[in-house]
């Protein structure tokens, strides 16, 4: 919303500076946006007399004057190169040190081909009014008398413009008149009051009949709709002053007619339209669209209507839509002799369903969504009727009023006290009244229970809270002093459920492994989602942003893989990156899982990636991955060494080289390993990378623990090793090996490392491998004798045997 | 009896033995030769027991004082040559100490400054009471809009940018939350006051230029009970950008807005003075008493019970208070952005500790 300040002291009786009114409005809810300042680009331009104009002796096109620029004060010399450029014109006069907005020049004391210019006659287009530069500007003479007066002064240009960001719930701020009655409230002035309009209504017959014709449920399209035609007018450029403050707030001056009507619109947040009567066929209709139906709008574009919409019609068909836009072939343009000028209210929902269905963007169409006031129909036809008549002429027909004027006027029944009770300020019970009532609402009874009325032009006012809302924010915000929270404990309770503990101890687990935290979209292209087993129809975007963001992940890996690429297109070959957020399985509420997963490139291993003296750069594999996945879980409260480690991961990673760890068949805790070639190739990620991914909701709750730790059970005895090479099937899993000698003894043995596995040379031709393992055997109440030793290595061997068919090296 | 052995030249023929031996072997060879069992010093002592008894005593004498003095020097001797032996063991270990050694993957690692500064709200809403409620990103229309005194064709609706999934057969669509407050809807549905909490978490707007992305982050605040009122509202805000900023003193001024979910509802601004830019205002968030109609939505009777909501964004406080210029590259990945804004494992916030030191 744009006005002027001269605009608004037509409304507000203020002595307040262009800066205290912008404080103001942005303190009480008006955000001010900008202040543009005319004088501040303009200010230094001034009427001025051309005296003399003689052909410079250096040059062809150009001029020397002498420039009357004082009355009655010896004249400048002033070089001129327009064709227009004659002696006795009034022109446009820019001192030496004047910045040319149009032209980006500051004027300089300096010769032009030999004689020093003081100055500068301007074009339009130097004052950037206008892209006329064809010549200087030439003033009427009727401004004679006024030679150096500024030129923004003359011309009522010198209005600083306000342009305020409104919120959607501010209706009556559409027009000056609402600002201005926010900013008396706040005490900024006064209001003025508005003057009693007579003498508009005619005797003659309106020249169309007015007709609403909507099924039964649907008459709040339009509930009330007043006309009123205005015969005889001599339609024209509307007056300088209306013209300048339309092209103030940006708007393009059309007509006497058509400018009444905007300018009202700004000025009451009232919107009309106004049809040429001779251009109607029959009675003016409001009523819904129907289907293949269309108009031309007065942007000159074809606008399809259809049944949701209102549309005001006559016997041809749809002449524009209610409360957005009017048509092309019923304007009014300078011929109009005949007015039909339409003051209607549209209901707020339905203007904004068809504002958004059509991309109309009007000034109407602004006011009528937020809702304007139904009590301003009459009133406002009574003005545009009284300023048509002042500026066209004619002669004012009966009016008709279609429908009824909607009772909006509600009454909240308000405790005084509330104000306190909500903002934790208390006001005088008198400065509350005062505030509400200079916002225009109506206050009975006495004591602290008020009814309060509020005034059709505020529907967003609807309860108390509302009320509390107008008093504290006219009130001003900063007479709310802080008041400390009461303490609910004495000292901090932890706050954070188990879920977020875990996530918290999850993220600092991985990165004291060496990864590096990253936060990829929620949203991943279709056919990677589809890769890693999303891809649905219920995750896919309607409108998405783009369609590499379109589809909701269904995991955390394809995010930091693609990441990884980015990363090796930057010169970073070692990656270790890993991410802990939600996923998405489906649509419905539970279907939303927290994970943690990591991915490892190049030779990014925990130990320290690149080359280095002290060791080989080896690729990270999937026992790097293995290990981060373990390590997160420790860090989530689970002993990794009891989950079961189950050869399904899913396709995304490589047959060979993957594994899912699981509690149980159903518990699913992690899957680990290289990224399937395929799926990277799917990604356009060079391979190999491999990574992990846990489900944090997985994991069973963690077990109350008891604070005090159980006594330490450190034997006395020495632990005896002893170590065992098997060969065995190459599928043979080290798992069972480790599972079949640990439980040879399990009060013995103590614990079972593999400490050597060899698949190469002659094994690897019959398909064998050899494994090692040391067992570490703790004896706990008596020394073992080497005959117990040596008969507990026999029974590890036989086990072993037994489970996995492996035979002891030789 | 011959026993005109010559203690005095064996005595100095062992010494200069002694003396002699280079090394550690060859004293040990002395040693043998001379103190061994069948060394020349011990065969004399086994002679002792063939001489009369009248010389025993005497000879035993001067052969035990030869025998002392060869220890003796053999023990010097020997002290001697393992220092030798030593010095030049460590005269020949060297290493080029100034060879680069690898960080640990606890100086490599990273957290994200959103986690980070997370943590860092979280340890401050903690003291004060709120816990950390948590909902999904996929919402329904009345859980993101209706509930919250957001109608169908309310005007705001069209200020969210929302991301929404295909229509479903019964003609309704579910969407991405536009903002946490769905969260908050949850809490007063599922809890009776008082409540006190705050809902981080990733919000989507179909929004994307420099300064906005399709997905942020954001921190919102609930406080209801019976009495809580703007007064406490302000206060919870200054304390935490106090807290947050970790500076002495925030000025933080309300501006009149509308939310329809909140009345009266405020913009907060605070004073840059707390990022060493004073004198300019700088808008950081949201808020207002929640309205009565979102009270009542969730069954709370808006007669007894009343409170306030406040929403910022997780992602600009973190590049307000960090130094952060865009918002694009928090969710690029860009290791080279995520090493140099990222914080060490060992950066745990805490009030205690301070949150950043």
């Amino acid at each position: 919303m744009k006005f002027t300040l001269s605009w608004l002291k037509d409304h507000l009786k203020t002595k307040a500076t262009v800066d205290e009114i912008a404080t103001k409005l942005s303190a009480i809810g008006l955000e001010v946006e900008s202040i543009e300042d005319p004088a501040k680009k303009l200010g230094a331009f001034t009427i001025a007399r051309v005296v003399e104009a003689k052909q410079h002796p250096n040059a062809d096109r150009l001029r020397v004057t002498q420039v009357e620029i004082e009355k009655g004060k010896p004249t400048v010399e002033v070089v001129c190169g327009a064709p227009n450029c004659r002696p006795g014109m009034l022109a446009v006069f820019a001192p030496l040190g004047t910045f040319i907005p149009g032209s980006g020049i500051t004027l300089e004391k300096k010769p032009v081909r030999g004689i020093v210019s003081n100055g500068m006659l301007c074009s339009l287009a130097e004052l950037e009014l206008s892209d006329e530069s064809d010549g200087i500007i030439e003033i009427s003479r009727d401004h004679a008398d006024q030679v150096g007066e500024r030129y923004i002064d003359v011309f009522g240009l010198a209005d600083p413009v306000f342009e305020v960001k409104l919120t959607p719930n501010r209706p009556d701020c559409t027009g000056v008149r609402g600002i201005a009655r926010d900013l008396a409230a706040a005490g900024l002035g006064t209001l003025k009051h508005e003057p009693r309009i007579t003498g508009v209504e005619g005797t003659k017959d309106c020249p169309a009949a007015i007709l609403l014709e909507f099924p039964k449920g649907q008459e709040n399209a339009c509930p009330v709709f007043a006309a009123r035609g205005v015969t005889g007018v001599q339609n024209g450029p509307s007056p300088e002053w209306l013209q300048n403050r339309l092209k103030a707030v940006g708007l393009r001056p059309i007509n006497a007619l058509v400018d009444v009507t905007n300018y009202i619109s700004f000025d009451l947040g009232r919107p009309l339209h106004v049809y040429d009567a001779d251009k109607l066929k029959g009675a003016v209709r409001a009523r819904l669209g129907k289907s293949g139906e269309s108009f031309i709008g007065l942007d000159g574009k074809d606008y399809k209507v259809d049944e949701t919409m209102c549309v005001i019609a006559d016997d041809s068909g749809p002449l524009g839509l209610g409360g957005i836009m009017g048509g092309e072939a019923s304007g009014c343009t300078d011929t109009t002799s005949n007015v039909l000028i339409e003051s209607a209210w549209f209901d707020p929902l339905r203007t904004a369903a068809t504002g958004r269905k059509t991309g109309i963007v009007s000034d109407a169409r602004y006011r009528f969504e937020r809702g304007v006031d139904p009590q301003s129909v009459i009133p406002g036809l009574d003005l545009a009727t009284q300023m048509i008549l002042k500026h066209c002429g004619g002669h004012p027909t009966k009016s008709i009023v279609a429908g009824k004027v909607p009772d909006a006027r509600e009454t909240i029944s308000f405790d005084l006290g509330r104000v306190e009770k909500l903002t934790g300020v208390a006001l005088d019970d008198a400065e509350i009244r005062t505030i509400l009532e200079t916002l225009g609402f109506t206050l009975t009874g006495k004591g602290q229970l008020l009814s309060v009325a509020v005034p059709t032009w505020r529907p967003d006012v609807h309860g108390p809270a509302d009320i509390v809302e107008e008093v504290i924010r006219i009130a001003g915000l900063d007479r709310v002093k802080s008041v400390p929270l009461p303490r609910l404990h004495g000292v901090t309770q932890p706050v954070l459920t188990e879920r977020q503990k875990r996530s918290r101890r999850a993220r600092r687990a991985l990165a004291a492994r060496g990864m590096v935290e990253a936060v990829t979209w929620s949203f991943l292209p279709r056919h990677v989602a589809t890769a890693f087993g999303g891809g649905s129809d219920a995750l896919e975007l309607a409108n998405p942003i783009s369609t590499d963001l379109s589809s909701m992940r269904p995991s955390l890996l394809p995010g930091l893989l693609t990441a990884v690429e980015r990363n090796r297109n930057r010169g970073s070959a070692d990656v270790a990156l890993f991410e802990l957020g939600q996923a998405y399985r489906g649509d419905g509420e539970g279907d939303q899982f927290i994970a943690a997963a990591g991915v490892r490139a190049g030779s990014a291993r925990p130990s320290g990636g690149g080359r280095h003296w002290d060791g080989k750069a080896e690729t990270a594999t999937e026992f790097d991955a293995k290990a981060d996945a373990a390590a997160a879980l420790a860090a989530l409260g689970l002993d990794p060494a009891k989950a079961q480690i189950t050869r399904d991961a899913p396709a995304w990673f490589h047959p060979g080289r993957s594994a899912t760890l699981r509690l149980g068949p159903k518990a699913v805790l992690a899957h680990f390993g290289e990224l399937h070639p395929d799926t990277l190739k799917t990604l356009d990620v060079a391979g190999p990378v491999v990574g992990f991914e846990i489900f944090l909701d997985a994991l069973p709750p963690e077990k109350k623990k008891t604070r005090a730790r159980p006594p330490l059970a450190a034997a006395d005895l020495l632990p005896v090793r002893r170590d065992f090479a098997f060969v065995l099937d190459r599928a043979v899993a080290a798992s069972d090996v480790v599972k079949a000698a640990a439980s040879a003894d399990k009060a013995l043995i103590q614990s079972v490392t593999v400490f050597d596995v060899f698949e190469g040379g002659a094994l690897a031709a019959e398909g064998k491998k050899s494994l090692a393992i040391e067992v570490t055997i703790q004896p706990t109440s008596t020394t073992l004798t080497d005959k117990d030793i040596e008969a507990l290595s026999q029974k590890i061997v036989a086990d072993v045997k037994k489970a996995t068919g492996g035979e002891i090296r030789g | 009896m011959t026993t005109t052995v010559d203690l005095a030249a064996l005595e100095r023929e062992l010494l200069a033995d002694v003396d002699k031996a280079a090394d550690l072997g060859a004293l040990d060879a002395v040693r043998v030769a001379a103190l061994g069992k069948k060394g020349r010093v011990s065969e004399l002592m086994a002679k002792l027991g063939s001489l009369p008894a009248d010389e025993r005593k005497a000879f035993g004498a001067s052969v035990n004082a030869v025998k002392t003095k060869v220890s003796d020097a053999l023990d010097t001797r020997k002290i001697d040559l393992e220092k030798s032996a030593l010095a030049a063991r460590l005269a020949n270990e060297r290493s080029d100490v100034t060879l680069p050694v690898r960080p640990g993957p606890e100086s490599l690692g990273r957290i994200h400054p959103v986690s980070q500064v997370l943590d860092e709200v979280i340890e401050i809403f903690a003291d004060m009471g709120f816990k950390v409620a948590e909902g999904p990103d996929i919402e329904t229309d009345e859980m993101n809009f209706g509930k919250l005194n957001i109608p169908a064709e309310h005007p705001a609706r069209q200020e969210h940018d929302t991301f929404y999934f295909n229509p479903k057969p019964d003609g309704s669509r579910l969407l991405l939350r536009t903002h946490t407050s769905p969260v908050q809807i949850r809490t007063m549905v599922k809890q009776k006051p008082p409540i006190r909490i705050i809902a981080p978490g990733r919000v989507y707007r179909c929004d994307s230029d420099q300064t906005h992305t399709p997905m942020f982050h954001q921190i919102e605040g609930l406080v209801i009970d019976e009495t809580t009122h703007m007064g406490h509202l302000k206060w919870v805000l200054e304390e935490m950008c106090k807290a947050f900023f970790e500076v002495d003193a925030v000025t933080m001024r309300f501006r009149s807005s509308h939310f329809p979910f909140t009345e009266p509802s405020m913009e907060i601004d605070i004073d840059k003075g707390a990022l060493g830019k004073p004198g300019e205002w700088l808008e950081i968030g949201g808020c207002g008493m929640v309205h009565p109609n979102v009270l009542r939505n969730c069954g709370l009777d808006p007669e007894k019970y009343q409170g306030f909501a406040f929403g910022m964004g997780l992602d600009r406080m973190a590049m307000l208070k960090y130094g952060i210029p865009d918002l694009r590259p928090f969710f690029g990945g860009d290791l080279r952005w995520l090493r140099h804004y990222g914080f060490s494992i060992l950066d745990q916030p805490t009030l205690g500790g301070g949150l950043s030191s």
